[in-house]
């Protein structure tokens, strides 16, 4: 598969060009027939892990009685399997938890923290934003090691309440940004109008500047869910206990045992665990489409 | 408080409460706006970030408080065959996937570019693999790189018939690596792909109008038009991309878990290996640290060698 894209690769060249195209054929040589490709490669790991998740066993090791690509006979046994025997319901829920509060607390900090960088001018503003922005380039990865000894410090280890607090770290810097490019495109004039009808700030921004950033807050919320439901790092160092997992620490960890590797059951826990995200991505694409590209804009 | 009064009375002619004065008194309000947020930063960003440099310096190991060793640590990671082994190919990992994903990427952007019907649901599905989980798409990725049964050597085997044994995609040290980087590359396509086209969309069509009449060719078109406007974004999403390719975590851990013979380990995961699953706190922080070099240099490479020229803000050329 990966043959198809570097020959096509040469192709690249031509594929700007949008104003040239006069021939029909020409079109869908440098343009249907590269973005099918792109298509079918970026899909076809969902598509594998999908149809290997309602595979009976038998079908899964036996390549040459049955076409890899299609179910002959489906079955529900790998989901059931997830869901009665193993402690996979109790995962989704923590994973659940942890995202709403990592993102109610990290909306909530960023939101205060746009509105007095945009808004309220302070001197020096501009260089907290910059701070703020900065912390967005430091990798989980370097964290990880002195932030477990620091869980551990405050007896939080082993506990989702460490990763609701801990995940802020990343979707703070990202959502201040993201509001403070909302809170610029509401007119000043808006809140210098209830300064003078005599207004507090608390009530010019309870009243008018966040009903005004509704689209923004509905990005920021949507991105730091995905971004918490998705976390990987954080949730395998601070985490021990088999029921205190999240979803993809919990796959990897307690579904993957021995030699003999349970493909239906993985490939079904990872649909089951990617499917939250995808369902709430597909309510809110634009929003996700917005955020993404808004945030690098800035 | 007397300044708050002084500065607040002649505003509050219903005479508010103290407390709603007091948040109407800017610095206050300036200071509890910025609390929460900079307090997290503070205590879970910063705080370890200085105590990774410090633990660095140390022994501590899980259960003991370390003393400050110096740089012994990291003398000990200079002649650690493993240590350059995942510098090695973190640098490459980071290379050829960075080049990978922007070439595929930034195709892929101008692809997208075009007019065609189902415009807005390709782009949705596009940003598929970049929604979900790392993890569980990299499990799928291990499976299909299973060596008994993986669909690829199906296809090249079976279907094909191009090869006559199965594809050992990560059982040797070099496979594995293309095998993981092809991974990441295919993780990373959608991002660099809708925020390129994001940028594809602010150039103005009347350059182009200009340049055909000028009579560019299309390669001229791309070279002298696209690539030089596309700059400053291309600079911010390459600065972020090197930064999350060399610091990578997950789908090494998912994937091979530094196999086989730990010769697919990254930086991140020896750290792992080292501090966490070792125990070697001390260590594992400073393997972590000796990815900070690598780190500001590819930044300031990305940033500086790709950000804004003078003659696009309309000065001349230098």
């Amino acid at each position: 598969m990966t043959d198809t894209v570097a020959q096509s690769a040469t192709a690249a060249k031509a594929a700007p060009d949008t104003m040239a195209w006069d021939s029909g054929l020409r079109r869908l040589m440098m343009i249907y027939l590269p973005l099918g490709c792109f298509v079918l490669i970026l899909l076809f790991p969902f598509y594998w892990m999908a149809i290997t998740s309602f595979k009976p066993n038998a079908e899964l090791m036996n390549f040459k009685q049955h076409n890899p690509f299609w179910i002959s006979s489906p079955t529900l046994a790998h989901i059931k399997h997830l869901l009665f025997d193993t402690a996979y319901p109790r995962w989704l829920w923590t994973t659940m938890m942890v995202a709403i509060g990592s993102t109610t607390l990290s909306l909530i900090a960023s939101t205060l923290a746009a509105y007095a960088i945009e808004r309220l001018r302070f001197r020096g503003s501009p260089y907290v934003g910059l701070g703020i922005y900065l912390a967005y380039l430091v990798p989980p990865s370097i964290l990880f090691i002195p932030l477990a000894t620091v869980v551990v410090q405050f007896g939080l280890f082993d506990s989702p309440l460490a990763l609701i607090l801990v995940y802020p770290t990343f979707l703070v810097p990202f959502c201040t940004w993201l509001l403070i490019g909302y809170f610029k495109s509401i007119p000043y004039e808006l809140e210098e109008c209830a300064l003078v009808d005599g207004a507090t700030r608390l009530q010019i921004l309870r009243r008018i500047t966040l009903p005004l950033a509704v689209p923004g807050l509905i990005s920021a919320g949507i991105f730091s869910f995905t971004l918490s439901w998705n976390e990987f790092i954080y949730a395998l160092a601070f985490i021990q206990s088999g029921a205190n997992k999240t979803v993809p620490v919990a796959i990897l960890t307690e579904l993957v045992t021995g030699d003999v590797y349970q493909w239906g059951a993985l490939m079904a826990g990872s649909l089951l665990g990617s499917l939250p995200v995808a369902i709430f991505y597909s309510l809110f694409v634009d929003y996700y489409v917005s955020s993404l590209t808004g945030a690098v804009k800035e | 408080m007397s300044v708050t009064t002084l500065s607040s009375s002649s505003i509050a002619v219903r005479q508010p409460g103290w407390i709603v004065r007091l948040f109407d008194y800017k610095p206050f309000l300036v200071v509890m706006c910025l609390a929460p947020a900079i307090g997290l930063l503070a205590v879970f960003l910063t705080y370890p970030l200085g105590l990774g440099i410090w633990l660095a310096f140390t022994d501590t190991t899980i259960g003991r408080r370390g003393v400050f060793v110096g740089f012994e640590n990291f003398q000990y990671l200079l002649t650690d065959p493993l240590w350059w082994n995942a510098v090695f190919y973190s640098v490459v990992y980071t290379g050829i996937a960075t080049f990978g994903k922007f070439a595929l990427g930034f195709w892929l952007a101008l692809l997208l570019n075009n007019h065609f019907p189902f415009k807005s649901l390709l782009r949705a599905i596009i940003l598929l693999p970049w929604i979900v989980p790392t993890v569980l798409s990299a499990l799928a990725f291990w499976w299909i790189y299973d060596p008994q049964f993986s669909i690829i050597s199906y296809l090249l085997v079976d279907v094909l018939h191009w090869r006559s044994s199965n594809v050992d995609f990560l059982g040797s040290p070099w496979p594995a690596r293309f095998s993981l980087i092809a991974a990441n590359i295919w993780r990373g396509i959608p991002f660099v792909a809708i925020s390129l086209l994001a940028g594809l969309q602010t150039i103005s069509p009347s350059l182009y109008e200009a340049a055909m009449l000028d009579g560019a060719s299309a390669w001229q078109r791309f070279r002298y038009i696209t690539f030089p406007m596309m700059m400053p974004i291309l600079a911010i999403v390459m600065t972020f991309s090197i930064i999350f390719t060399f610091t990578d975590f997950q789908l090494v851990y998912a994937i091979t878990r530094g196999g086989p013979g730990n010769s697919t380990h990254l930086l991140a995961t020896l750290a792992f290996q080292r501090g966490i699953a070792g125990g070697e706190l001390g260590e594992g922080a400073a393997i972590a640290v000796s990815m900070i070099p690598f780190l500001v240099f590819a930044t300031l490479f990305s940033y500086f060698g790709l950000a804004r020229r003078k003659w696009q803000q309309g000065e001349s050329n230098d």
